[in-house]
């Protein structure tokens, strides 16, 4: 209470403390186990023990074309993963996107077919579509504030269905035509669903985009001020919204991003087998999300990679091929996800749990 | 702060001092409802640059919704709320950060899991080259943030740490520092000291001094009036929804701030009820006639 008459506030200046090197009072850990902490690369080293694994369980694995083979499911399933993980880190799900690449589909070649329009025409209308359910699922979460979970869940029960009954209603069959001899079919095939030779292995071209989009991600993601907003609303939404953070264009431009993937996808789709299958697509989005957990996406957000996804789909891809080319039963392939899924998952677990630590 | 970019430190040398000197943040008559309930009515506030304007009540006063307002995540339902003069109505934070109103939350608005310098840096990041490949300015924040704190007196060893592992009190600092780089004219702290220890509190305590020495006008809510005596200019204290007190420090001493805070005014106005209910000890309590302070009687709110 001495200070209880004194007219003037009683603290002053901070003292000026002369800046130190250092406070002293951490101590780094070795390289070697501040590396194994990094969530990509534990999935790395789990994507090199599976290759290892199955090139020793498989011998015809080690040619060429079989590597190929087995990198061309892994892009199909990893351009997906890429934005479904940016989706994951920004705090969200997206339960729509397997169906949403068959709805993709089925617009362009429905609209270019009936309408005998050029194919590209339909890419187009398709792309637009894609973006605008991806933009509704979006709204619809950051107006209602739902769990994404529910919203998507809903997305995707809305296209299972539209997908089947459209698709009948329109062709009178469960699945659409065949559009190979339509003008501009074979340049769009050229861009979707071609193949590269590299030293007499033909490369499906999507291997390469796969590695191209994971990069821009990367690069997105770690470089760019909306990369800094990925992270910020998936870690902590009020804190972003209360510094200035556009939380709500964050979200809905990341969900537009998976349905930008799936268009991709559902484009490949669509010219590499030149018809479209109405009913297909279902289980697909949960593929995506273990890819991204696998690679080290936290699944309530706020931390992950875009690199981790790329070694989580490559894992995908060398088991399920592995296995056939392995002569085993290939209904063993899911048990196997489930096993790399929970080891995965506790990994990331023990991985916060040890950055966290005070 | 002004803008995005990256020319916002020093804003606060240009903007800071209105010619004539008079509050940027002024709240007159206001008052706020959630339906049919009335959280705040009739609340009468200015902030002045380099002043400390404490802001005191119990839980449930309205302290928060009154923060809320100012800092704008809600808006107000009645009374006018003036920046510079001038009436506005904020619908986002990010307009009252435009405007130099900057808040540290009780939160601290951190993303736990992301470094230190990037959530020094977030929403307000610096960036460089042009548009297809503008990029995050890495070196210059680290560098920055870096010089910031060590002028605010805090030394880490490792930016790059999550802000999560730093203490209750480190983080609050950041906040401060970070606040107080953006160009925040108006800096408000919502009870930074709720929930540190003594010796962080007095850290806090300097710098909220600091922020002031260096013209910032701060709103210091709190519920430990000690605390709020230590730095503070002007006393407001709310109760229910109402300013109670509303006093320059010449007027009002910490006992009495502290009865005020107890619920002085009250208790004494039933003192000579309470003295005839056997084992109540009235004596320690103030008489009515001691409370010198002004007590903002109106709840209509004039000044």
């Amino acid at each position: 209470m001495s200070m209880t008459q004194q007219a003037e506030p009683a603290v002053g200046r901070p003292p000026a403390s002369g800046p130190r090197a250092t406070d002293g009072r951490t101590t780094r850990r070795p390289l070697v186990l501040r590396l194994l902490a990094r969530p990509e690369v534990g999935v790395f080293l789990g994507a090199v023990a599976v290759l290892i694994f199955f090139l020793i369980a498989a011998p015809s694995l080690r040619q060429g074309s079989s590597m190929a083979t087995v990198l061309y499911q892994s892009s199909t399933i990893g351009i997906m993963a890429l934005p479904v993980a940016l989706l994951m880190i920004g705090g969200e799900f997206d339960l729509s996107s397997g169906v949403a690449v068959i709805s993709s589909a089925l617009t362009a070649s429905m609209l270019s077919y009936q309408l005998t329009l050029n194919v590209w025409m339909g890419v187009i209308v398709a792309l637009i579509v894609s973006l605008a359910v991806g933009a509704f699922n979006g709204w619809m979460v950051v107006k209602t504030g739902l769990p994404s979970f529910l919203v998507t869940l809903g997305t995707f029960l809305i296209l299972q269905g539209a997908n089947l009954a459209v698709t009948k209603l329109v062709t009178g069959n469960v699945a659409t035509d065949d559009i190979s001899n339509m003008d501009g079919f074979d340049q769009a095939k050229k861009i979707f669903a071609s193949s590269v030779d590299i030293g007499g292995v033909e490369v499906k071209i999507t291997v390469f985009y796969w590695l191209a989009f994971a990069a821009i991600a990367t690069w997105v993601l770690l470089r760019t001020k909306y990369g800094n907003w990925i992270f910020a609303v998936g870690g902590n939404k009020e804190s972003a919204r209360a510094v200035g953070v556009p939380v709500n264009f964050t979200k809905i431009t990341l969900f537009m991003l998976v349905g930008f993937g799936a268009w991709f996808i559902g484009m490949h789709n669509l010219f590499s087998f030149n018809t479209v299958q109405s009913g297909e697509g279902v289980g697909q989005e949960l593929i995506y999300i273990a890819a991204a957990v696998i690679g080290g996406c936290l699944l309530t957000g706020g931390s992950g990679s875009a690199i981790g996804p790329v070694f989580g789909a490559f894992m995908f891809g060398m088991v399920n091929q592995g296995i056939v080319f392995a002569g085993w039963n290939p209904d063993w392939f899911k048990a196997f996800l489930g096993v790399m899924l929970l080891g995965a998952v506790l990994i990331n677990l023990w991985v916060q749990r040890t950055a966290t630590r005070r | 702060m002004t803008s995005n970019g990256t020319g916002t430190h020093g804003a606060i040398l240009q903007d800071a001092v209105p010619a004539d000197d008079g509050p940027i943040v002024e709240l007159r008559g206001a008052g706020k409802s959630y339906g049919n309930i009335r959280a705040l009515h009739g609340v009468s506030l200015a902030v002045h640059p380099g002043k400390v304007t404490c802001v005191l009540g119990d839980n449930g006063a309205g302290k928060s919704t009154l923060i809320k307002i100012i800092s704008g995540l809600h808006q107000h339902t009645e009374g006018d709320f003036l920046v510079d003069g001038t009436p506005v109505r904020f619908s986002t934070p990010r307009e009252a950060l435009d405007k130099g109103i900057a808040t540290v939350y009780q939160d601290l608005a951190t993303v736990p899991l992301m470094p230190v310098w990037r959530n020094f840096f977030l929403g307000s990041e610096m960036t460089k080259g042009p548009w297809p490949v503008r990029r995050l300015d890495i070196a210059g924040m680290k560098k920055t943030a870096d010089q910031e704190l060590r002028n605010m007196g805090i030394v880490l060893d490792d930016l790059e740490q999550p802000i999560g592992t730093l203490s209750g009190g480190q983080r609050q600092c950041v906040a401060i520092a970070r606040a107080v780089y953006f160009g925040a004219r108006v800096l408000i702290l919502d009870e930074p000291t709720a929930a540190l220890g003594v010796k962080q509190s007095g850290v806090v305590l300097k710098y909220i001094a600091a922020a002031r020495d260096r013209g910032l006008g701060v709103i210091f809510i709190t519920h430990n009036p000690h605390h709020a005596y230590m730095v503070g200019d002007h006393f407001s204290v709310l109760r229910l929804g109402t300013l109670e007190l509303s006093a320059d420090r010449s007027e009002v001493s910490l006992e009495e701030l502290t009865n005020h805070m107890a619920g002085g005014a009250e208790l004494a106005a039933l003192k000579h009820e309470l003295a005839q209910v056997r084992g109540v000890d009235v004596e320690e309590l103030p008489e009515e006639e001691d409370l010198t302070a002004p007590v903002a009687t109106s709840p209509e709110g004039t000044p």
